[in-house]
């Protein structure tokens, strides 16, 4: 049997389940707020086309509008600055071969579910090393935080001084990208902790990610329910003409 | 007035207009009515004022007939009390006092007349927009009677918010904030759409009102909005829209005002004209938030002046359709706020425009301006509008 008859067989049977890492598109999801002065990424927008009425009396159909990072999203490498003239940089010259690839899941629920300031830092990847294995290259590394089971202004966590939620910090995310990860995932809305403007340098997740040529995935949920090592992630943007990223479905294929 | 519920078992009284035709000199008493003014024809060669409205002087024949602010008071000769007609309002409006004034300014006028006012007593004449749209005269106490507001002719020609369910649509604002709590203040039920409930906003902690989800930008988060107080939404208070200074996003821009209207319009117009004639606190009255600059450019504000003029050019379209209901335009000049913070006064500020807000409906004008600016320019405007172009 080939292996692609062995996989379509433990699918088939049930040896291996799909997990969907997806939040639902929807018109009141939070997207990224920057300051006023600055343009804004679209909120995700939907109007009927038609309905089985008088604009189309059989079928029913919507147009939507959104920016290339509202929802669950994938950044390019092209989306920051310094990753700007890389090759293969933007989502319609991504290697196609990168957009299924095995993932590192890095729980640390326990420690950042209830903490919007919670980093993540060397020793926790190095302890998260010790006891599953080197991070292979070429692997996404999935950052648990559980914030994908909040919600509304709980899952935004903006306060006076920006938003409060979990992230690297720049030591991790050079780390990572000397271990030659893919790209690094998170559940929430930036790949970058909230208060990522504060850091050195600032926004390290886009900086030297992107700038590495690697990619990031946002707003990802059901992390839970991924084994620390093991998973596949099926993760394509949308083929969009010089696009710097997209709203995607982000699908893993685990063990059962 | 104590709001009375209606009979959800029987046909609601329908949204009727008095007749609406007039000749087109007539149609300067809306003009007036509309700004809340008292104004009458006067005759430039002999200085006679003429009422009712004409195309030459009852008393030369001069033919330039200029509206002018005249005096208002007078004394109510006679009144009657109308109790049969052949229109289908007044038919449902009857008994309905009417009268015979002679005013101070040389004019005997048919008129509307409250319930205070007594033959031989002196008067107060307004000029008022019926349901129709129409400028009528009424005739009011020489002072204000009490109860003044609940008087039922005086409540076919306003919007008194008192007793009344109102949607004040952006209450992330100080503006929407403001207007909610002048409404409460003047006896109203207020409902204060939040948009982006998840992204916080000044004055989140404190609102006036109930809260309810809504943002104009999204037609789903309308309709759903619409779908749970539409049908008990009395006035809306449209304070959402796009006042920046310089340049933006123009799409961005546009869905903020210019859409926002448009899908208020569509979701919540028709509920709140079904429910015009409807019992004792019928819904009466859309009210908007625009930019002044939206009449007169403002080369400060290229996209701002833009996208209000699209906006008025809808909302004014609208407005023979809406019918019974009011439109009235609340035209603000530069906002107190932090867009605005590198230009001097004069600006327009929350409390003002609330309070202009309530005063507008109480009256039951249809074109205001808040603010010294707004209203020098809504001023300029009026008088000419050509000459606004090369200000």
């Amino acid at each position: 049997m080939s292996s692609l008859a062995a996989f379509a067989a433990d699918l088939a049977t049930g040896k291996l389940k799909i997990v969907d890492l997806t939040q639902t598109l929807s018109p009141d999801f939070p997207t990224i707020v920057l300051p006023p002065q600055f343009g804004q990424c679209a909120p995700f927008r939907m109007e009927v086309i038609s309905r089985y009425d008088d604009a189309g009396p059989g079928w029913f159909w919507h147009n939507i509008s959104v920016g290339e990072h509202t929802g669950t999203h994938f950044d390019a490498p092209v989306h920051w600055v310094t990753g700007k003239d890389l090759p293969n940089n933007t989502t319609d010259t991504l290697v196609v071969q990168n957009l299924i690839a095995p993932a590192c899941v890095v729980d640390c629920s326990k420690d950042a579910a209830n903490n919007g300031d919670y980093l993540l830092t060397v020793a926790t990847l190095e302890a998260w090393e010790a006891k599953h294995g080197k991070i292979p290259a070429g692997n996404w590394v999935l950052f648990r935080s559980d914030w994908s089971k909040r919600q509304g202004a709980e899952y935004a966590n903006v306060l006076e001084d920006g938003a409060h939620t979990p992230g690297p910090d720049a030591a991790a995310v050079q780390w990572l990208v000397d271990r030659g990860v893919l790209g690094f995932g998170v559940e929430t809305i930036g790949t970058d902790a909230g208060q990522a403007h504060t850091f050195a340098p600032m926004y390290p997740a886009h900086t030297l990610m992107h700038g590495a040529g690697r990619y990031g995935l946002q707003c990802l949920c059901n992390l839970d329910q991924l084994p620390a090592t093991g998973a596949m992630i099926v993760a394509a943007p949308l083929k969009i003409l010089g696009g710097s990223g997209s709203p995607l479905r982000v699908l893993a294929i685990v063990p059962a | 007035m104590i709001r009375r519920p209606g009979n959800p078992t029987i046909l609601p009284a329908a949204p009727l207009a008095p007749p609406a035709v007039r000749s087109r000199a007539a149609r300067g008493l809306a003009v007036a009515a509309a700004q809340g003014r008292f104004a009458l024809q006067v005759c430039a060669a002999c200085g006679r004022t003429q009422y009712p409205p004409r195309d030459a002087c009852v008393a030369c024949l001069g033919a330039q007939l200029d509206w002018r602010d005249v005096p208002n008071g007078g004394v109510l000769t006679a009144a009657t009390i109308v109790r049969i007609s052949t229109d289908p309002y007044f038919r449902q409006h009857t008994p309905w006092r009417m009268g015979s004034v002679r005013l101070d300014c040389g004019v005997d006028a048919m008129a509307h007349v409250h319930g205070k006012c007594r033959p031989g007593a002196r008067v107060r004449m307004a000029l008022k927009l019926d349901k129709a749209g129409q400028g009528v005269m009424l005739a009011l106490p020489e002072a204000d009677a009490n109860p003044m507001q609940s008087d039922p002719k005086l409540r076919e020609f306003t919007c008194d918010p008192a007793g009344r369910r109102v949607l004040v649509t952006d209450g992330r604002t100080a503006f929407g904030q403001a207007a909610a709590r002048a409404l409460i203040a003047a006896g109203a039920e207020v409902f204060l759409g939040i948009a982006a409930a998840w992204n916080p906003f000044p004055g989140q902690n404190d609102l006036p009102g109930t809260p309810i989800a809504l943002d104009l930008t999204d037609g789903i988060s309308v309709q759903n909005a619409a779908a749970a107080i539409a049908a008990r939404t009395d006035i809306i208070v449209n304070t959402a829209g796009y006042f920046r200074p310089g340049a933006g996003d123009a799409r961005a821009a546009m869905d903020a005002s210019y859409f926002a209207a448009s899908r208020l319009a569509q979701m919540f117009l028709p509920a709140l004209r079904a429910r015009a004639g409807d019992g004792t606190h019928p819904a009466c009255a859309w009210v908007n938030m625009i930019g002044i600059n939206g009449l007169v450019p403002d080369p400060g504000a290229p996209l701002a002046s833009a996208v209000n003029a699209a906006t008025l050019a809808l909302v004014r379209a609208l407005r023979p359709e809406m019918r019974p209901l009011k439109l009235i335009n609340a035209f603000v000049g530069q906002l107190d706020d932090q867009w605005h913070q590198a230009l001097p006064p004069p600006k327009t500020s929350p409390t003002q425009f609330a309070q202009a807000v309530v005063a507008a409906l109480r009256n039951g004008d249809e074109e205001i301006a808040v603010g010294d600016l707004a209203r020098h320019t809504l001023a300029q405007w009026y008088d000419n509008h050509a000459i606004t172009l090369h200000a």
